[in-house]
Formats: structure tokens, C-alpha cells, sequence
């Protein structure tokens, strides 16, 4: 077992210090070595403030104010900033949404990609680094990546962006790579092309991916394992075929129907939403 | 990848095309060359005075001649010498002011923007008490604490910039830090320093080398106003503010006393300023053209 997130708990306080909201409430799910979880929900469903509080990047003035995450058997939560500091960019690393400004315009991205050497592999001396920037970029499909090493970020496209990001992440192979909506800003094809990046270099490195998504596509495409959240809260955990061809929370149906499938709509129908008078919270959960 | 040669030249094309800038850095240039080069350039020592010489007009008014171009003081110190000699004094007063207040400015304005919370709390209302009080007059204060002398006026001068400087540098870390890659180089495990030093300021530059310049322009205008109230630069220092001051009692009968060193102090600034504002328009991305 890689991560393993007992009851976490997430939650803003206002100006007096009262609650003024529980992003993530009693959040628990496992990931597997090599295996890739899936976070889905609408927006603002609390799944990027549940990879926020893994990584210990919550801000004020929000707070994880309960639970454990226990990665390698160790409780994240319980680290001081210096030995976080270590274990981010090392062992878990995290790719973003927007790959335009996702990278400091000020440097090259070769420097940039050293920066994470510079600071987690002090073995490697400045050839061997630049070596391994290299072949880094070759790894996530870069084209000429030799002279990619002396481009500054604004020379590069989207989809070259989002890889640079990915090859930043995997700069010091890490255990658990947290995916944050990586393709939400890319055209489908890039996007297509970047999954299977992603998927390839899990089969290459065995790296876990905790992939947060709103897209049910990706899901299908990405996951091992699903979790649905609704409001902070998991509705729903399975596995991915178990999700799709068998969904128990009627959240996790409601989300489904949403999607349009060719051939299947009626002409003049309208289309299935997620209806905002029920509270799903009101059922059951539902853990496989 | 583009060489440093290139930059500097993209540059140069790019400022060329505001003409007023091009002036501004002309004058500036002038001056620089002026402080290197005074002891080449100036015809005479600024301090030697020759009392047989007193009050000489400049070489094309009656009883002016070439061997004084710019005409004498009431000590028959050679005007133009001084004037000179006086570019030296005023640049200086500018790079150690401007220097005073751009390090605590950053540190300030750094923290203020980074930490957020208390710390911005506590900063931003000293530079609001700083900024309350006029710039001149907390300079006069700072320096009858300090005693009359050009360094504590350069002191003075330098605490009095700290509060812009604090407020530009905060405001473009506010915006700065909000971006994903100041979080991606956290998530990569870099440290509050680090962050600050080497991720947010690089992207902060623009606005701070534009108020640097700017402010240059005032600290030597405010130098200039000190010393001509006798707390800056003392006799016989050839600083252009006091020599204002020395010929106040010469004022109707030796006019150019007090016109070359006040168009001296007057180009300066203004070449400063003109040069602020063409950096601001090259140095914004937005305004380029490509």
C-alpha cells in the first residue's frame, strides 16, 4: 500500500474562527503501488483540496483539522516543513491544470527541470544533470529535445507546456504522482496524446497516479479505481468497471446520465442534468 | 536561444522608438560621462578660488570671456568646473539612496506580499505612518537627528524612498505568488527563501527597475533641496542644491550663479524621468510587438 488517507478532513474558517466551510469531510481511499485512483465530481466538490491537504499545501485560512495520511506508512500530517520540503518533488510530485502558467516565465524550462535535480539529486554534477534533463524531455515525447533545454516557456505550445510539466514531475521518479485536471486545458487530440503519455510512463516506472478529473471520458480511459465525491464528501468508491457498468449512488447515476451519448439522444429532448434540489448526501454511501 | 549581444540590441531597437526616452537617456548618458570623465573635462579645479576673478559672466555677456565659459562664483571658482565636478556628487547621491531604499523596500515589500497576515499588517501601516508624513520634511527631520552632512543626507533621502519601493514590490508579489508555477516549485520542494528570492522576484523586475530610475530623479532633487537648506552637501562641495544657496544673495546682479546649476538640476531629473517611462513601455510585455 502506497498512500492511504484515513478520515481526512478539510476546513475553512472565517474572520472569528468559526467554520465557514468543511471542504473534505472524512475523506478515506487507498492507492495501490502502480495503480491509478481516480477523484471525479463537479466543481467545487473538494477534489483538489483533497490533493492540497496530501501534499500538506493548504492555506490558510484553511486547515486539515483531522485524520491521517499515511504514505509509506508514514503520516504526512505529522511532518515538519523540512522534511515535507524532501518528500515533495521526490517521492510525490504533482502536475497542473494550466500549463501556461504552470512555469516560471522567467527561466529557461532546462532550468527549471534542474532546479528539482539541484535540490533532491545532489549526486549528479552539472553534465550528468543536463544529460538527464535531456533525456527526460525524450521520455515525454519532446521534439528535439536537445534544444528544447535553452527555450523559455512562452516559445513553447500548450501541449509542449504540459509535457514539460510532466517531465519536471518525473524528474526524481516519484512513488505517487498527483494529477490535478492535467488535461482540462489541452485540445482532445493533446489530450489523448498526454494520457497515453502519462499511462506509459506508469507501465514504464510503476509510478501510482492520483488523477482528479471531472471528465468521466479520462476516467474511463485512466482509472484502476474511481472515487465520486459530492460536496466533500466520497459517495462512491469502486472500480472502474464496477462504476461504469454497475453505478449503486444515485449521485454517481445522476453524473452518468449527464453525458450525451450519440445516437442514444432524442431529438427536442433535453438533456439529463444533475438535479441540484435533491441532497445526495442524504443516501447512503457506497463502498466497494 | 537568443545571446545576451541580441537582447541588448532588441532592446536598444525597441527603446529607440520613443523618442522622448531616447532624449532622457542621451542626457543620462552625458551625465555618466560627465562623473567618469570630470577631472578630463572640467577646465578648472571646483575648489581653487581665485579672488581676482569673482563674479565673471558668462563668455557672451559684457565682460565675459572664454577663459571662464560658464563665468565665475562670488569665490572666482570657475562655474562650469563645478557644475561638472557636481555630476559626480549627484549620481552618487542617487545609486547610495536609490541602493538604501530598493534593499529594504524589497525586504519589506517581500515579506509584506509573501508572508501576508500579521506581518502585512504590521509592515504596510509603517510605510502608511512612513508615507503620511511629507517626504522632505521627514528627510529634514532624519537629517537634524543625524547631523548636516551629504551622507546622512543620502541616508535620509534613502529612508525616505523605502515605503514606494515596499508598496511596488508587494503589489507585484501579491500577483505573482497567486500563480501555479510558484506552487509547482513548492510542490518540487523549494523553501520560503528560495521562493521568494529566486522564483517570485525575477518576475517582479520590471516594475522595480522602472521606480528605481524614477526614483533617482527625486533623490537627486531632494538631495538638491536639502543641501540648499545647508543640511546636505557643506561648502565648498560643488553640489548643484548648495550652490543654489550660495547665490541667493547674487540673484539680480550675477544671474548665471543660480541658472546653470538649476538647468543642471532640471535636466537630470528630467532625463531620469523621461527614462523611467521609456523602460516602462519596453520592459511590459504587452507593449511589445511580436
Amino acid at each position: 500500500m502506497l498512500l492511504e488517507v484515513k478520515n481526512l478532513k478539510t476546513q475553512f474558517f472565517n474572520d472569528v474562527g468559526d467554520i465557514a466551510c468543511t471542504c473534505v469531510n472524512e475523506t478515506s481511499f487507498e492507492i495501490q503501488k502502480g495503480k491509478t485512483v481516480c477523484i471525479v465530481g463537479e466543481s467545487g466538490s473538494g477534489k483538489s483540496m483533497t490533493s492540497l491537504s496530501i501534499m500538506g499545501l493548504v492555506e490558510e485560512p484553511g486547515r486539515v483539522t483531522g485524520g491521517e495520511v499515511l504514505f509509506e506508512g508514514k503520516d504526512l500530517l505529522k511532518q515538519n516543513e523540512t522534511s515535507m520540503r524532501s518528500i515533495r518533488g521526490k517521492d510525490i510530485a504533482m502536475i497542473f491544470q494550466e500549463p501556461m502558467t504552470s512555469l516560471n516565465p522567467s527561466y529557461t524550462v532546462g532550468y527549471q527541470i534542474d532546479e528539482v535535480l539541484r535540490l533532491h539529486k545532489k549526486e549528479l554534477n552539472k553534465t550528468q544533470r543536463k544529460q538527464k534533463v535531456i533525456e527526460l524531455f525524450e521520455l515525454v515525447g519532446m521534439p528535439l529535445p536537445a534544444d528544447k533545454y535553452n527555450e523559455y516557456p512562452f516559445k513553447l505550445s500548450g501541449g509542449q507546456r504540459q509535457r514539460v510539466m510532466i517531465a519536471m514531475a518525473m524528474a526524481c521518479e516519484p512513488k505517487l504522482l498527483i494529477a490535478d485536471e492535467p488535461t482540462t486545458a489541452l485540445d482532445v487530440t493533446i489530450q489523448a496524446q498526454v494520457l497515453e503519455l502519462m499511462n506509459e510512463l506508469q507501465a514504464k516506472k510503476g509510478t501510482s497516479i492520483l488523477f482528479i478529473t471531472h471528465d468521466l471520458g479520462v476516467v474511463a480511459q485512466m482509472a484502476d479505481e474511481v472515487i465520486v465525491m459530492y460536496k466533500g464528501n466520497v459517495v462512491e468508491q469502486a472500480s472502474v468497471e464496477d462504476l461504469f457498468e454497475n453505478p449503486r449512488h444515485p449521485y454517481t447515476k445522476a453524473l452518468l446520465n449527464s453525458i450525451p451519448r450519440p445516437g442514444k439522444v432524442k431529438r427536442k429532448s433535453r438533456l439529463d442534468t444533475v438535479d441540484e434540489n435533491i441532497n445526495y448526501l442524504d443516501f447512503p454511501k457506497e463502498i466497494r | 536561444m537568443i545571446n545576451e549581444e541580441n537582447k541588448i540590441l532588441e532592446f536598444y531597437k525597441q527603446f529607440k522608438k520613443n523618442k522622448s526616452a531616447l532624449i532622457g537617456l542621451y542626457i543620462v548618458v552625458v551625465l555618466i560621462s560627465f562623473a567618469i570623465f570630470a577631472p578630463f573635462l572640467a577646465p578648472y579645479d571646483p575648489l581653487i578660488q581665485n579672488l581676482e576673478d569673482r563674479l565673471i559672466a558668462p563668455f557672451w555677456a559684457e565682460g565675459g570671456s572664454f577663459t571662464h565659459i560658464l563665468g565665475t562664483d562670488d569665490f572666482g571658482r570657475d562655474l562650469l568646473s563645478r557644475i561638472i565636478y557636481g555630476a559626480r556628487i549627484s549620481l552618487m547621491i542617487g545609486v547610495i539612496s536609490v541602493s538604501i531604499s530598493l534593499f529594504f523596500g524589497l525586504i519589506m515589500g517581500a515579506s509584506a506580499g509573501y508572508f501576508g497576515g500579521k506581518t502585512d499588517i504590521v509592515i504596510m501601516r509603517i510605510v502608511d505612518i512612513m508615507l503620511s508624513i511629507p517626504a522632505i520634511l521627514l528627510a529634514i527631520v532624519i537629517v537634524s537627528i543625524l547631523g548636516p552632512d551629504l551622507f546622512n543626507a543620502m541616508i535620509a533621502i534613502g529612508i525616505v524612498g523605502i515605503p514606494t519601493f515596499a508598496r511596488i514590490v508587494r503589489a507585484s508579489v501579491l500577483a505573482e505568488k497567486e500563480k501555479e508555477y510558484v506552487i509547482a516549485s513548492r510542490i518540487n520542494g523549494s523553501s520560503n527563501f528560495r521562493l521568494i528570492s529566486k522564483v517570485i522576484l525575477p518576475n517582479c523586475t520590471t516594475p522595480i527597475i522602472v521606480q528605481a530610475t524614477m526614483g533617482f530623479a527625486s533623490a537627486v532633487l531632494e538631495a538638491a533641496g536639502l543641501s540648499f537648506l545647508g543640511l546636505g552637501a557643506q561648502p565648498p562641495t560643488p553640489e548643484w542644491g548648495a550652490m543654489l544657496a550660495d547665490s541667493l544673495q547674487f540673484i539680480t546682479t550675477a544671474y548665471w550663479m543660480i541658472v546653470f546649476p538649476g538647468i543642471a538640476i532640471f535636466l537630470t531629473v528630467m532625463g531620469f524621468n523621461l527614462v523611467g517611462d521609456g523602460l516602462m513601455d519596453v520592459l511590459d510585455p504587452k507593449m511589445k510587438d511580436r
